[in-house]
């Protein structure tokens, strides 16, 4: 199957190995991964600011880049949740990659070997905004030797929400705080998810703190070998 | 003007006492909330309802609201409008004068919080006595409200208890026990239900057909307080009309469950206007506008106005359970407070509320009428920036410049390089709140799209 990865301004920058281990992942499940380069941001940050004309823009300009594209595969809940709201007609050809491999391709078990104590945080754009679901839980309990435990208040916002993380950064901190309690009470490792935006909150205050639990995105898990 | 979200959040935040009561009441509310509601099989059949009959209640809201003043009136009753607070202050204070009482028995009201009736009346010399044991509470403690449906959430038992002992049980020593906690206040209460001649309520539903108010409560005081004195007068914000009779089923299976966690709340009083020999003998209802008609002319703002008060948003909500409600500034805090109080007070009046939310959308799966708060928040964020804030702002120009550079391929990748030297725009925006307890990312070696080309061409070219 071909797939266009919409790799999202975030991870390209920032976060490249999500990108990496999505187009493994992708390529050893036996998909032709193509990367249209003219992609830059879907708007998200703009329109969930109140800066609905260049939120605008920016997604109207996605949807011209993937114009050609049948299925669009991305590592990131809250963007694919940004753009299915602005453009309803990307319903069916646009997935979040839990989606697409539970889903598209119809697969659990992604020959994934992970010998760790993880925990996964379900992320608030997944759960609420996408309705993923246990999509992403299905998937890491098939992954070879990880010990997957659950941290109370899984569903509970961890505290990022974009600029909120720096408007509101006391409320941001406090709700962080408890986050970071309820990932660190499960003893994992690894503190993993669908959206880099929460790990960069989380795994950000886990470096600060020196804790010992170091956050990877749910791509870099389901592609390891280990 | 407030003060503002961020400030005052920062204030609250920093009381560890109020975290912890908060953080456990709304704790054990919201697990509740869940069990109760999952026994609904047709809950989510019963949201839609909700959300559609307020819907047609709005559409057609000048129609019904005349059908309200006819049936109530036939039944007895006298209807006056309100423009605003001023105008229903004064209406209460003519009714109350004209019975010659000096004190008003009150039935917990949000409407007539939101107008400041107890200060308007107490300025023409009425004092109006609270008789809902948490708005008791906040009364004798001098406070303010911070949770719509249980507003004195922030206190502790043993906090009421010595409030208590300072004020209405002087003298006495109350223990720990709830009951008796709760027997002082019913004692004092008991002799103003017997004595006073006025009661003043608001309303949870006002039905154009009959002409019938409800209100649904757990202590019956509020029973007390329709059915004793001699005369009631009933603050009603416009947008509490059912149209139809039969609109209250789903209204008092929705309500319940989604506040208070109950099957059924212990006390339902519907009346409809007066019966000799039974309750009072006059019956007054204000329908109060205060900024009702501008919100509903917002067209995505309007929704909000399908609010029936539950409080399910605030329990939970992540950022409320955390600040509490006095950090909103307004008597309508948490989610719906969020976006109702700008759409109702005016947005220069709450600029920063509109962000005071991650958008994580709990508050939209809890709404019992399917209020879509996360999209009004950021409708509401995108009219504060157009309507009352320069486009010269700093953050106005460091967005268009980042759109600008998201808005072409060559830019942005211009602006990737700058981004991983921690030189962009937004880096430097964001840097003093975002370190103050979290780490930067490590800039990455390169970008994801460099390792593409570079993978590429290293596949597409011949082998080294």
């Amino acid at each position: 199957m071909k797939v266009s990865l919409f790799i999202t301004c975030f991870n390209d920058t920032l976060f490249p190995s999500t990108g990496r281990a999505t187009v493994e992942l992708l390529e050893r499940l036996g998909c032709e991964v193509e990367f249209p380069e003219a992609q830059t941001c879907c708007g998200q940050m703009h329109g969930n600011s109140g800066y609905e004309e260049h939120g605008q823009a920016l997604v109207g300009r996605l949807e011209r880049v993937f114009s050609g594209a049948e299925t669009i595969v991305s590592p990131s809940a809250s963007c694919v949740a940004f753009v299915r709201e602005h453009l309803p007609a990307m319903e069916g050809r646009l997935f979040e990659l839990t989606e697409f491999l539970v889903d598209r391709l119809g697969t659990e078990d992604v020959g994934a070997s992970f010998p760790h104590r993880v925990t996964l945080h379900p992320t608030c754009h997944s759960l609420r905004l996408l309705r993923v679901g246990d999509r992403p839980r299905r998937l890491l309990e098939q992954v070879r030797g990880i010990e997957l435990v659950d941290m109370d208040e899984a569903g509970e916002c961890c505290g990022f929400g974009g600029t909120f993380a720096v408007k509101n950064a006391d409320t941001s901190m406090a709700m962080l705080s408890d986050k970071l309690r309820h990932v660190l009470d499960t003893r994992a490792e690894v503190c993993t998810a669908a959206d880099t935006s929460c790990l960069m909150h989380i795994g950000g205050a886990l470096r600060r703190q020196r804790a010992g639990t170091r956050v990877m995105h749910l791509a870099e898990i389901l592609a390891a070998r280990e | 003007m407030s003060r503002g979200f961020p400030a005052a959040a920062r204030e609250t935040l920093a009381n560890s006492q109020l975290r912890r009561n908060l953080g456990k009441a709304t704790t054990t509310i919201r697990a509740k909330r869940a069990a109760t509601v999952a026994e609904v099989p047709d809950w989510e059949q019963l949201r839609d309802a909700g959300a559609a009959i307020k819907a047609h209640a709005m559409a057609t809201l000048p129609e019904q609201l005349e059908r309200l003043e006819a049936s109530v009136t036939r039944a007895g009753g006298t209807v006056h409008w309100a423009r605003d607070g001023a105008e229903a202050n004064a209406i209460v204070a003519q009714v109350a004068r004209a019975h010659g009482a000096d004190e008003v028995i009150k039935v917990k009201s949000l409407a007539t919080d939101e107008i400041s009736l107890n200060e308007a009346l107490a300025e023409r010399g009425i004092s109006a006595i609270e008789t809902d044991l948490a708005e008791l509470v906040i009364q004798l403690a001098d406070d303010e409200q911070s949770h719509i449906l249980v507003p004195a959430i922030h206190f502790n038992r043993a906090e009421i208890r010595a409030l208590f002992e300072r004020t209405i049980a002087q003298g006495q020593e109350l223990g720990l026990a709830a009951g008796a906690i709760a027997e002082a206040a019913r004692r004092h209460l008991r002799e103003k239900f017997l004595s006073v001649p006025v009661a003043v309520s608001g309303a949870n539903f006002g039905v154009a057909e009959t002409g019938t108010v409800a209100v649904v409560e757990s202590e019956g005081n509020g029973r007390m307080c329709t059915t004793l004195p001699k005369v009631l007068v009933t603050v009603m914000g416009i947008e509490k009309i059912l149209p139809e009779w039969r609109d209250l089923e789903v209204f008092l299976q929705l309500l319940p469950r989604s506040s208070t966690a109950e099957r059924m709340n212990p006390y339902t009083s519907l009346w409809t206007g007066v019966r000799p020999g039974d309750g009072p003998e006059e019956f007054h209802l204000i329908l109060l506008d205060g900024g009702r008609t501008d919100v509903l002319a917002d067209e995505v703002g309007r929704q909000a106005l399908h609010c029936i008060r539950c409080s399910a948003c605030l329990n939970v909500c992540p950022v409320y359970s955390r600040v509490g409600g006095q950090a909103y500034e307004s008597v309508y805090p948490g989610p719906i407070g969020a976006v109702l109080s700008p759409l109702l007070f005016g947005l220069g009046e709450h600029p920063t509320l509109p962000w005071a939310s991650s958008l994580c959308g709990a508050c939209y799966d809890a709404c019992p009428v399917k209020i879509e708060i996360p999209k009004l928040l950021v409708h509401l964020r995108g009219r504060v920036i157009r309507e009352e804030k320069s486009r010269l702002a700093p953050e106005a120009l460091a967005m268009r410049a980042v759109a600008a550079a998201f808005g072409s391929r060559e830019r942005y990748e211009r602006a990737q390089k700058l981004a991983r030297l921690g030189r962009g725009p937004i880096a430097k925006a964001a840097l003093p709140g975002w370190s103050a307890m979290r780490d930067l990312p490590e800039p990455p070696r390169e970008t994801f799209r460099a390792w593409w080309r570079g993978r590429r061409d290293g596949e597409a070219g011949p082998p080294a």
